[in-house]
């Protein structure tokens, strides 16, 4: 069974209807991929994933049902989401953004997890009594993902994570993933329109168009198909 | 020289009790991003429930208590019944909001409790003592130790402890605060249960320092602690004691050696408010909103 098993999943905001009934999957230990243009409604998925929007439909998750669950008690069973924008809370010093990260754990590990990610990512290090609004998109963008992983979630949710990022830093943070996910086995679930980066580290793929799932398939079959080659890999 | 230092325990006196209603202000302002007007009369309100308490015989300090314990309770609700449906409305909703319930909890004391003024008795010893020609009362000294404990209290949960990290963190970014596993609800109902049992502990121990306890008790109190937590910073714990002694020494001078302002002594303060935020408009301890996208 998946870990994530999502069937004829509606969303939408107020009358207007953005997803048109989608069903995919996430298998233990996979990198999925949902590639989109803009407004396809990408992140309304994972809004819908996460309890951030009005749904209907199948969401299993672990063999537990979470459709129609608050973000709270989606978080709560081992979803992290790192939000379009990097939801940095700006308030908070960087440690604190951190440390938040890991609210759902009741171990006693969370200072060895967070000087784990120190060492994952040495800018957070330096800047750790900083508050996090001042970082750069960058930065917040690794603080977004460091801060997803102190809750040792079973699924990352990530969306977009090279929005409005230097193509050399985007690399960077693809790679890092990549490594997260063979290190730790942490499934993942990410929405991203740039499809080169996105296809090298994912096990399977999802095309979205205006609310509905086109084209499915592994990742080596998406990147040959003619169709997502046009759309999303300029050939 | 012992008038002037008269004048500033006087203003000390008056401080002290600006700073514990400014920091339920603050408290309320941290978690939820709310200014509420209605801080004092809330505080009026439970203190009215302090001398019923008394009335049926518990003795004071049990009657603060057990009407902090309902004060917290009360303000939960009043965030879950009153301010939650407006969650998504503008600041400036939020105020009128607020103003509604200042409104709202002075008519409802009046009607339960009627007009005539109540004595609520001390916890504690009335006490003066002369210390070179200066008056010392047990008063000052007990609400100073009081608002000492308070903001080592708040300090220390608000910087030091898992719920504090999360009620600042809702304060700062709630949709954010609720992906990371953080019921923004809960930590908004404890923001407003806190600061309606700090200002049941303020109202408590400040009207028997006054004349009585009436429907009034605390619109001056109000208005001296906003001045003080805007001079302090809206967001500063610190801020709001500070902010709240220099508008009670600040207001004690001037009465006593500004005869020519006598009757609007409350320009001097309120002067001093103006050039603070001028130059320094998050005030003196406040924060400023460091963000970068
Ligand atoms: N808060 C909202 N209210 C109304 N419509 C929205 C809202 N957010 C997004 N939409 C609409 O939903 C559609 C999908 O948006 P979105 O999920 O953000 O797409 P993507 O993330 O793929 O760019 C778009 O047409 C967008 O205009
Ligand atoms: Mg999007």
């Amino acid at each position: 069974m998946s870990l994530l098993e999502v069937r004829s999943l509606r969303a939408g905001y107020g009358p207007v209807e953005v997803l048109r009934g989608i069903d995919f999957h996430v298998d233990e230990g996979e990198v999925v991929v949902i590639l989109g243009a803009n407004g396809s409604g990408k992140t309304t998925t994972l809004r819908a994933l996460s309890g951030m929007v009005e749904t209907s439909g199948e969401v299993v998750f672990d063999g537990r049902s979470i459709a129609g669950a608050r973000p709270e008690q989606v978080a709560q069973a081992g979803v992290a989401h790192v939000p379009q924008g990097r939801g940095t809370v700006t308030d908070l010093t960087v440690e604190e953004n951190l440390r938040l990260g890991a609210y759902t754990r009741r171990d006693k590990e969370v200072g060895t997890d967070l000087e784990r990610w120190y060492e994952m990512f040495p800018r957070l290090a330096e800047r750790r009594q900083q508050q996090a609004g001042g970082m750069s998109g960058g930065e917040q963008q690794m603080l977004a993902i460091a801060r997803a992983m102190m809750a040792r979630p079973r699924l990352v949710l990530l969306d977009e994570p090279s929005l409005g990022l230097a193509p050399l830093i985007t690399q960077g943070l693809f790679r890092t993933l990549g490594d997260m996910n063979r290190d730790l086995g942490t499934s993942m679930l990410v929405v991203e329109q740039n499809a080169t980066l996105a296809l090298a580290i994912a096990t399977r793929g999802y095309v979205l168009e205006t609310g509905e799932i086109v084209v499915e398939g592994t990742a080596t079959e998406l990147a040959g198909n003619d169709d997502v080659r046009k759309a999303y890999l300029g050939i | 020289m012992t008038v002037f230092l008269s004048q500033i325990m006087n203003g000390i006196q008056n401080g002290v009790i600006y700073a514990s209603l400014g920091l339920a202000i603050v408290l309320i302002f941290r978690t939820t991003g709310i200014l509420n007007f209605a801080q004092g009369e809330m505080a009026l309100f439970s203190t009215y429930v302090t001398w019923e308490l008394t009335r049926l015989g518990l003795p004071v300090w049990l009657a603060i208590i057990v009407s902090m314990i309902l004060a917290f309770i009360g303000g939960a609700l009043i965030e879950r019944i009153v301010i939650r449906p407006f969650e998504q409305s503008s600041p400036l909703v939020l105020v009128i909001v607020t103003i509604g319930l200042f409104l709202a909890f002075n008519a409802l004391a009046q009607l339960f409790f009627g007009v005539e003024a109540k004595a609520l008795p001390r916890a504690y010893p009335d006490r003066n003592w002369l210390i070179g020609g200066v008056s010392l009362r047990s008063d000052t000294l007990v609400l100073i130790a009081v608002l000492a404990v308070e903001c080592l209290l708040l300090w220390a949960l608000l910087q030091r402890t898992k719920v504090g990290l999360a009620l600042r963190a809702v304060a700062s970014n709630a949709d954010s605060a609720r992906l990371l596993g953080v019921s923004a609800a809960t930590m908004l109902m404890l923001g407003w249960g806190l600061a309606a049992a700090l200002g049941c502990l303020a109202g408590a121990l400040v009207v028997p320092t006054t004349s009585g306890l009436t429907a009034g008790s605390m619109q001056g109190i109000l208005v001296f602690a906003f001045a003080g937590v805007a001079l302090g910073g809206f967001d500063s714990p610190i801020g709001a004691v500070v902010g709240g002694l220099i508008i009670g020494i600040a207001d004690a001078l001037t009465r006593q050696y500004v005869p020519a302002l006598a009757g609007i002594e409350i320009i001097v303060p309120f002067g001093l408010i103006l050039v603070v935020l001028l130059l320094r408009p998050q005030g003196l301890f406040g924060h400023v909103k460091v963000e970068r996208v």
